[in-house]
């Protein structure tokens, strides 16, 4: 039998969670928002493809946001959770269950109302390996996942359509993490018409049940974004168009903004013209910043000598000068001491982390048998800044009489050596770093840190495997209840001291986002810098200079 | 001249079948795997292994060469391993941008390289003339990108002549094609100037002007129609130069041809993409050496096709 929730606490807990999200969906339309006008957005490349279970880019990713929805998001600038296409949601008390209440009257951008079996299809359309979905592994918590992915079954055997408004998901374990696996792009809701209408070019054709729908999309050039009238979130979306213009070099945009032909340089502040606008203060005022769910470090592979050597490892974290990496890079940054970032639940505040100590790491050095040190080579991405970051770390090294020869790479190259058990010793991984999935804090662990990513191929380029920890992780993630979320949060904290402690990683930094917008935009801040809606929040923002 | 045609064509097609072997070779060597590109980082084994077999990537070398070529043969240039649609498609809605680029290139370098070429020759050994050809040194080694760059920055943001980046209208159009016939230019002043120089020198010239002619009507009735051909004939050639060109070109002024489409499919290792877009450019190149070759007796007849 299914509760609302396991306990009455629980249950009230999540009533009002729910009370709450029904109320701020309400709340999230700004009161001085004014209705209409069109926006311009630049971006450098092509937008790869508008297909939800592909498209996996910080580029598309806010794009396919605002053309689909998925049964959950979060309150926009937030990393807050809400129910989107569900209405409500019931966990069952062993927390492999989650049924979903969706909307009445959702209609897709071809007018058809969006149904339990619309979710289902758009499932397994993502987890068929025909799909070739960056995203399908996201889904393996699902029953059947295994059999589909296989090729063994067309189906999740786990996902059930109970009435035409109410989905059923059975998980073969509790997992924690589900209902933001319900909020990325991979899970969002897809017509089956219309995906067997384009086949393959569904990502050229995208419809979905999103705030807007697509006008134009003129290869290399631009595409146009309208508003969709009949969305379902009364008073989204505050534009009327938005024009993406394509092709255009960071720079030159940031001289189309200043010039106010542009709304939004869609790629950012250029580096190199990042202290200029800073110092300039009609600029500064319209530059945002704000945290990102991202983190900087060099990882030291640990089955290679002499980084299997907890000293050493614990010594190169001490030795570099995180102050002044984040310098080469304009301060866009704060410095890191712990795998997660800052806006990350489960980040640990009072983590001191390893201090910047020269003699007491040459100590650990001289302990572990290396008093003059030795010779050893650092990956780098071969794009700026990276290159001078790590020639930063290399004479930080030096110091302690490291002696890292610095190997400056395509992203892809230093990826495959990564994914090489005997082929880079450290590699920073400015370039490649992990940004998050989603706000979580497993999402920081099983790729890049647990033993599942230690394979050839894989992300943890530290090669560190720690089967306690993964079986911490696992229990950490059965916490299911919303009311322990503080509780498993310090789970989390636990796991990532005791990863500090054997540090596999040096963690550097954890970059901040600086976005510009002209003066005729609207809308809070932390629309501009949203952790989730990446880069920006295109349903929420409004110009000033309408009605 | 049918049979030095049939030759060529054979020759030029066998070209091609090496430019993809090589390119192909190079991109299999290359140590990245597309497989874990399009799979992405959170992908199963079993997940990579399902595409890697869709993809016919578990294949030997030869077998997939021989799975492009094939395919190849039916104008099939494969899907975009990021982008996911055809590559003939992305190639074919970007080519015409490329073409009137190249287009507004060559009259750019020929407007500017043949006249200073014909008034350095003219005035040889002149200020103006050592002038001109510092000028069309500095043309031919200023790297593209800040070129392009100082003329927007001068003539779009200072001035406002143009619009800053982008396609569209003519005014678009003046800027980008500007800073790759500024390459051209310096490469046609200097031949422009000794191939002008060798026309004056000839007798003809001499008793045009023992006939007491007027300056103007030598250099440009009977000097120039001469002097100018073999310049003209170059142009084929120089479609090499403009397909490394345009990469840099098209990505500073946002101009959506196929080199700024090269250009993001080699930073996201594309593979499908950069074969497509290489053997459009060496055909490309290709023909217009071909064409060059064909011209080149109808304007000199002392060459011979042979």
């Amino acid at each position: 039998m299914r509760r609302f929730l396991a306990t009455t606490v629980a249950a009230s807990a999540l009533a009002l969670m729910l009370g709450m999200a029904s109320a701020r969906a309400e709340d999230t339309i700004d009161p001085n928002a004014k209705q209409g006008g069109a926006i311009t957005i630049t971006y450098k490349d092509d937008v790869a493809t508008l297909d939800p279970a592909i498209g996996y880019d910080w580029q598309n990713w806010s794009m396919i946001k605002s053309l689909f929805d998925g049964l959950m998001d979060y309150e926009p600038g937030t990393t807050n959770l809400k129910p989107d296409l569900a209405e409500s949601y019931e966990i069952s008390p062993d927390g492999k269950t989650f049924t979903f209440k969706l909307r009445h009257g959702v209609k897709f951008h071809n007018g058809r109302e969006m149904t339990a079996d619309d979710v289902k299809y758009s499932l397994d359309r993502v987890t068929n390996p025909k799909t070739q979905s960056p995203g399908a592994g996201f889904f393996g918590s699902i029953k059947g996942y295994d059999d589909v992915a296989a090729g063994k079954a067309e189906s999740l055997s786990g996902v059930t359509v109970v009435d035409p408004y109410t989905v059923k998901f059975e998980l073969t374990r509790p997992d924690a993490t589900f209902l933001h696996v319900m909020a990325i792009n991979f899970s969002h809701v897809v017509p089956k018409e219309e995906v067997e209408k384009y086949g393959a070019d569904f990502g050229k054709h995208p419809v979905g049940t999103g705030a807007f729908k697509l006008a134009e999309w003129t290869l290399g050039q631009r595409i146009v974004f309208e508003r969709n009238a009949d969305y379902w979130h009364k008073g989204l979306p505050h534009l009327d168009k938005i024009t993406f213009e394509i092709g255009q070099e960071p720079i030159v945009a940031l001289l189309r903004l200043q010039k106010g032909e542009i709304d939004v340089p869609g790629d950012g502040i250029p580096p190199a013209k990042f202290q200029e606008v800073m110092a300039d203060p009609e600029q500064k005022a319209r530059v945002v910043e704000g945290g990102q769910l991202h983190t900087g470090y060099v990882t030291m592979n640990t089955t290679m000598a002499p980084f299997d050597n907890v000293k050493v490892r614990q010594a190169v974290n001490m030795a570099i000068n995180k102050a002044r990496v984040i310098q080469i890079i304009n301060g866009r940054a704060v410095p890191a001491n712990q795998p997660l970032p800052p806006s990350m639940p489960g980040y640990d505040k009072e983590y001191k982390g390893y201090p910047y100590d020269v003699a007491k790491a040459k100590a650990l050095l001289a302990e572990a048998g290396h008093p003059d040190g030795f010779d050893t080579q650092l990956f780098a991405m071969n794009t700026d800044p990276n290159p001078r970051i790590a020639q930063a770390i290399q004479q930080d090294l030096a110091a302690i009489g490291i002696k890292a020869s610095i190997q400056s790479l395509a992203q892809a190259n230093v990826i495959a050596a990564g994914g090489d058990k005997a082929g880079a010793p450290m590699i920073w991984s400015g370039g490649m770093a992990w940004i998050a999935d989603f706000p979580d804090p497993s999402n920081f662990y099983g790729p890049i840190l647990g033993c599942a990513g230690a394979v050839p191929g894989g992300w943890n380029w530290s090669w560190y495997c720690n089967k306690d920890l993964d079986a911490k992780a696992a229990e950490a993630d059965s916490v299911v209840d919303p009311a322990k979320a503080v509780e498993r949060d310090k789970m989390w904290s636990a796991i990532y001291d005791k990863i500090m402690e054997d540090a596999p990683w040096a963690p550097v930094f954890n970059e901040q986002r600086f976005t510009m917008k002209s003066a005729r935009m609207g809308g809070a801040d932390n629309l501009y810098v949203d952790p989730v809606h990446i880069p920006i929040n295109y349903d929420n923002v409004y110009v000033k200079d309408v009605q | 001249m049918i049979a030095y045609l049939g030759r060529r064509v054979i020759q030029s097609l066998l070209i091609l079948l090496g430019v993809s072997l090589i390119t192909f070779a190079l991109l299999y060597l290359l140590p990245a795997d597309p497989v874990r590109q399009i799979a992405g980082r959170s992908a199963t084994p079993q997940t990579v292994e399902n595409i890697r077999q869709q993809l016919g990537l578990d294949q030997p070398f030869v077998v997939q060469y021989w799975h492009y070529l094939t395919r190849l043969v039916s104008g099939d240039l494969g899907r975009s391993y990021i982008q996911r649609s055809e590559v003939t498609e992305l190639i074919v809605s970007r080519l015409p941008a490329s073409l009137l680029l190249m287009v507004g290139a060559i009259l750019c370098e020929l407007l500017i390289g043949l006249s200073m070429g014909l008034i350095a020759a003219v005035k040889r050994g002149t200020a103006t003339d050592q002038t001109l050809m510092v000028a069309s040194f500095v043309g031919v080694s200023a790297p593209q990108f800040v070129v392009g760059l100082l003329l927007l920055y001068v003539f779009a943001v200072r001035l406002s002549w143009f619009p800053i980046g982008g396609y569209g209208t003519w005014r678009h159009l003046v800027l980008p094609s500007l800073t790759m016939g500024i390459l051209g230019a310096g490469w046609y002043a200097r031949m422009m100037r000794s191939s002008m120089i060798d026309v004056l020198r000839q007798d003809y010239v001499r008793t045009a002007r023992a006939k007491g002619l007027a300056r103007g009507a030598i250099v440009f009735r009977h000097a120039l129609p001469n002097a100018i051909l073999p310049v003209i004939a170059m142009i084929g050639i120089d479609i090499g130069i403009f397909m490394g060109g345009i990469v840099v070109v098209e990505s500073v002024f946002g101009w959506p041809g196929i080199g700024q489409l090269a250009w993001q499919a080699i930073q996201r290792v594309d593979i499908p993409i950069i074969m497509g877009v290489t053997l459009v450019s060496a055909f490309a190149i290709v023909l217009g050496n071909l064409l060059a070759d064909i011209i080149a007796p109808f304007i000199d007849p002392r060459i011979k096709l042979r």
